[in-house]
């Protein structure tokens, strides 16, 4: 079977502008999380974010004419694709996908004001392209020239992940040389703000924003809202090779099941999460035991969190590989948030660093995990599992190999 | 008073050119195209009317719109429409 390689990076996140300030602030264990002070947020009951700063990054044209997901996208693609050389590939041999949970939801809801204030004429007339949700695979697909497909899978959280294990599937079928594959979101605004507060969902620990995404801490009250983009550039491995490409790491197996339990609660038992991870490891044709750490998607909320260490425990049984969680650094990218991780799994296993979990004072007692805390792990190891879990019931597992 | 209209719109439609699009405002001249020379899209040029309706107080119908192949076309309809 076709492997699939890895070639090329990219990443904006509350860490920082590139891939070198995510990895640098995951392994010092920065926090990215903020409060959001006055107006429109003093109003709100949850109002912690990890933000992005994207100034100056893109031309003035570009920043008025492509929502913030699809800036998010379009920097961190730049970046990737840049790493990977910018490979020359025929054009209709190219494909992107590129998630997103929410789409152009800043478009929406600040052009809905417009509307309300200042009538139709005077609603942007980029106004659908920056709110549709393929608009981020759209914006990488124009700036690269891709005709071999632009797709966007739409899988809430899990849609980073999900678009990895789609570009695995997309490679192995010989229709495409190169895919440029990841995930992208932006939706800090008060309105998906007082949404997820609704569900408490949310961390409020507003006294201490950057103690506030805890991953499997017993004190852990949720998650805190990111943004972000993460992009890989994937390729066969015929292809890298032939253009003697530098090679990161590989996309081994891939898997995306479903929990058909309830659209945002986690299935207690993890039986969904577990299958996933199981078809992950058998796509990869490697078994529990060769899994060296597990990049959790541990989002800080009480119910994920456990359910998700019961689908590790089911898929992997006795086998403990060490076990990091990105959003407590980062927060939670959502769409992104896959994608985010991918490469930080990747950077883990090419440079066999692990980073530390960050805010992890004392363990959940049904957190029965060898966890990454205060220090990163030096291991060198050659698989890691990513997992993403997202609203619907969605459940992604990336094999990834050094 | 004519040609000083005209000059103040080709100017202030080079200032709004600057801002949606990223235009150099050497290139707005009136023989300039908005399509072929400026390269201005279908959407970009909605927004370039509506910065000018705000702007010149003036109201570009639809159908006007059409024939509004370049910059000269912009300026003579505007300062046409500007209220005495």
């Amino acid at each position: 079977m076709t492997s699939v390689a890895v070639t090329g990076l990219g990443a904006v996140t509350p860490l920082g502008p590139d891939v070198a300030a995510l990895q640098e602030g995951l392994l010092s264990g920065r926090s990215g999380v903020r409060l959001l002070e006055g107006e429109p947020w003093d109003q709100l009951p949850a109002r912690l974010a990890a933000t992005v700063d994207l100034t100056g990054r893109l031309d003035r044209v570009e920043a008025r004419t492509l929502d913030r997901v699809q800036q998010l996208a379009l920097v961190a693609a730049r970046e990737a694709w840049a790493d990977a050389g910018s490979p020359e590939v025929e054009p209709e041999r190219l494909a992107v996908i590129v998630g997103s949970g929410i789409g152009g939801a800043l478009t929406i809801l600040g052009q809905a004001d417009v509307l309300r204030e200042s009538g139709p004429r005077r609603v942007s007339p980029h106004l659908v392209p920056m709110l549709m949700p393929n608009g981020p695979a759209a914006t990488v697909g124009l700036e690269l020239g891709a005709r071999g497909g632009v797709h966007t899978p739409v899988s809430a959280c899990a849609s980073g992940a999900e678009a990895i294990a789609q570009a695995l599937d997309l490679l192995r079928s010989g229709r495409v040389d190169v895919v440029v594959a990841g995930g992208s979101e932006a939706c800090v605004h008060p309105l998906p703000l007082a949404g997820f507060a609704q569900m408490r969902a949310l961390s409020t620990r507003h006294d201490e924003p950057e103690a506030a995404s805890r991953p499997y801490d017993k004190a852990r009250d949720g998650f805190v809202l990111g943004e972000g983009a993460g992009i890989v550039v994937l390729e066969t491995e015929e292809h890298a090779r032939a253009r003697g490409a530098r090679i990161h790491g590989w996309v081994a197996g891939a898997a995306t099941t479903s929990d058909a339990y309830h659209v945002t609660a986690p299935d207690p038992s993890g039986q969904g999460a577990a299958r996933s991870i199981v078809l992950a490891l058998r796509d990869a044709g490697l078994t529990a035991t060769d899994i060296g750490h597990v990049n959790a998607h541990a989002t800080s909320t009480p119910l994920g969190d456990v359910a998700e260490v019961r689908a590790l425990h089911t898929a992997l049984g006795d086998h403990r590989p060490v076990v990091t969680a990105t959003k407590s650094c980062t927060g939670h990218l959502l769409g992104a948030a896959g994608a985010v991780e991918a490469v930080a799994t990747v950077l883990a296993l090419r440079d066999g660093l692990v980073p530390a979990i960050r805010n992890l004072d004392n363990l959940d007692d049904e957190a029965d995990l060898d966890v990454v805390r205060l220090e990163p792990r030096r291991l060198q190891h050659d698989a890691a599992l990513s997992t993403s879990f997202g609203f619907g019931g969605h459940d992604v597992s990336l094999v990834l190999c050094r | 008073m004519t040609t000083a209209t005209s000059q103040d719109v080709l100017a202030g439609l080079a200032e709004i050119l600057d801002e949606v699009a990223g235009t150099p405002v050497d290139k707005v001249v009136p023989g300039a195209a908005f399509g072929d020379d400026l390269e201005i899209d279908s959407l970009t040029m909605v927004e370039v009317v509506v910065a000018c309706e705000e702007r010149f107080n003036v109201r570009i119908p639809d159908e006007a719109l059409e024939a509004l192949r370049t910059v000269g076309d912009a300026v003579a309809l505007i300062t046409a429409s500007v209220p005495a």
